[in-house]
């Protein structure tokens, strides 16, 4: 593709809020079928943990004089943890399967690639709308929280960004895999044997000081780690640690890694 | 075209399911157990997510709940929670083939067409796809058994009827999913199956025990079809067993029966002219 033929860009509308425009035309259209992932599961598992289990853990820990949680309730514990976690899944959700149609099957990129939008500017707008999703779905989260009586800081604010700043870190490194892939035959194979495990095993249901060392380390590594230990931090008012700059920043770069290698697997699919 | 040479059965025009032939049943789970051949890593994948839920609560959050009373005994977290897990394996190992996948039989592929047009008839389509997900779900649950066995979570020798109770809640779940997926009309309807599962999965007494709810809550909760696998698994495998844990075990053929004579006859309006 020769710049050539390409129209005089306008500099007020950059090329890749053109490619968010048209996600989000499509969005409007489907946003039904995601309403039960981004906001219902999110208050369910809130509700059946936080209050429900809550209530045996609060009893457990204030019988023994245990502050195994740092002396706050199982609900204000894992309200962050959820959050963290949701992000991650619906990031890998949407990382995969839709992305591969985009491809693939509704193929909205191959038809985006034939207007002067490059690979750069498809890839851009897609994060923006992932980025943009995230910032609602933990909105509303956040307001589920205050709503629970799981909010005990005005920092609790800063959970947005860090929601869509996990949503990121996990997004970008699916995305790019994604652009490798014909088939979804390896993306229930994701879910399964990396969403899962680190859901349950990233500190987002019980401090992951109770690990083994070895498997503790291996957590420590993990994003999801991250991502629930800053929330956390946001929501329980400790921000202001250098925990927290480690956090974001290892969350931040593997957004950025990913996104640099995200430009390189879109490039190789979309440019011919 | 389609009616039956023979005279039909007393009964049968109360059900279809009457006219079920076994042997003809089996042809279709035969037919699955051949497709999966091919695809066996969906089925092997789908039994680590109860596998991860177990180990994270034995490791994790065990420690933060402590014992649990149990028929007035304390016992373990982790004694209490497994026996859930066991009958949501058996749940989720069910509850795919019934509902995604039959849907997509019965809409996209129009696999019962081509399978009514051969001397199987409604009643053998139901019992085969049925008996197939009890299959899938019975992989799960001896797995996850001898997983928790594994842990030292499996405690009295009444628990070799786990498996039977477990092909209890994957029947239910099989037939509940195809008379329910029979009414969908699109792939966005089907949303609502994974909206009825995961409460089932969080709220069926899975995690804590139902005197959390206030009364009317857990009364409704008390008649749903994964608390009752739950409070069945968890009584036989604890050894804590009494003549209640059969009102258990009759609500699930219960509710199983009425799924196979709704599922069986909605086919019947759906696939024969």
């Amino acid at each position: 593709m020769s710049a050539l033929s390409l129209p005089r860009r306008d500099r007020a509308t950059p090329l890749w809020s053109r490619a968010l425009f048209g996600l989000l035309v499509q969005y409007r259209r489907t946003w039904r079928s995601s309403v039960e992932m981004n906001f219902i599961y999110p208050v369910l598992y809130l509700s059946a943990m936080g209050i429900g289990l809550g209530g045996l853990v609060n009893r457990h820990l204030a019988a023994s004089h245990a502050a195994a949680l740092g002396g706050v309730s199982y609900l204000a514990f894992i309200a962050p943890g959820i959050l963290a976690s949701s992000a991650m899944q619906i990031s890998t959700q949407e990382g995969t399967w839709p992305i591969l149609g985009r491809f693939k099957w509704e193929r909205t990129y191959l038809a985006m690639a034939q207007t002067p939008l490059r690979a750069k500017d498809i890839l851009t707008g897609q994060l923006a709308f992932v980025a943009l999703r995230q910032l609602m779905t933990s909105a509303v989260f956040v307001v589920m929280m205050w709503a629970f009586g799981a909010l005990t800081s005005p920092e609790a604010l800063v959970a947005l960004p860090v929601g869509v700043l996990v949503g990121l870190a996990f997004a970008t490194p699916c995305i790019a895999f994604t652009a490798t892939q014909e088939t979804d035959a390896g993306f229930p194979t994701i879910h399964r044997l990396i969403v899962i495990p680190l859901f349950l095993f990233s500190g987002s249901f019980f401090p992951i000081t109770q690990l083994p060392r070895p498997l503790q380390l291996l957590a420590m590594a993990t994003p999801l780690y991250h991502g629930v230990a800053l929330a956390r931090a946001a929501t329980l008012g400790h921000l202001a640690t250098s925990a927290s700059v480690g956090h974001a920043g290892y969350l931040l770069a593997l957004a950025l890694f990913g996104a640099l290698v995200a430009r390189r697997t879109f490039e190789r699919r979309l440019v011919r | 075209m389609g009616a039956p040479a023979r005279a039909l059965p007393a009964g049968a025009r109360l059900t279809p399911l009457l006219l079920a032939r076994p042997r003809r049943a089996l042809t279709l789970v035969e037919r699955s157990v051949r497709v999966y051949k091919t695809k066996w890593i969906y089925i092997v994948s789908g039994f680590f997510e109860p596998l991860f839920y177990l180990l994270s609560i034995n490791v994790g959050l065990s420690h933060l709940v402590g014992s649990v009373e149990l028929g007035g005994h304390p016992v373990s977290y982790a004694r209490f929670v497994a026996p859930g897990l066991l009958a949501t394996s058996a749940m989720n190992g069910s509850i795919l083939d019934t509902t995604y996948n039959f849907f997509f039989k019965l809409k996209i592929a129009k696999t019962f067409q081509s399978v009514i047009a051969t001397p199987l008839g409604v009643a053998d389509i139901t019992f085969g796809e049925v008996g197939w997900a009890v299959v899938r779900g019975s992989i799960y649950s001896v797995g996850f058994l001898v997983v928790m066995a594994a842990f030292g979570l499996v405690t009295s020798p009444w628990a070799v009827l786990d498996l039977p109770a477990t092909m209890l809640v994957a029947l239910c779940f099989a037939s509940l999913g195809i008379a329910a997926s029979s009414y969908m009309r699109t792939w966005q309807d089907l949303s609502a199956v994974s909206l009825a599962v995961l409460p089932f999965f969080l709220f069926s007494g899975t995690f804590y025990p139902l005197s959390v709810y206030p009364h009317p809550v857990a009364l409704v909760i008390g008649l749903t079809p994964l608390y009752q696998g739950v409070v069945l698994c968890r009584g036989l495998t604890n050894g804590i067993v009494d003549p209640g844990l059969l009102w258990h075990a009759a609500l699930l053929v219960a509710l199983s029966l009425a799924g196979l004579a709704i599922a069986a006859r909605r086919l019947g309006r759906l696939l024969t002219p």
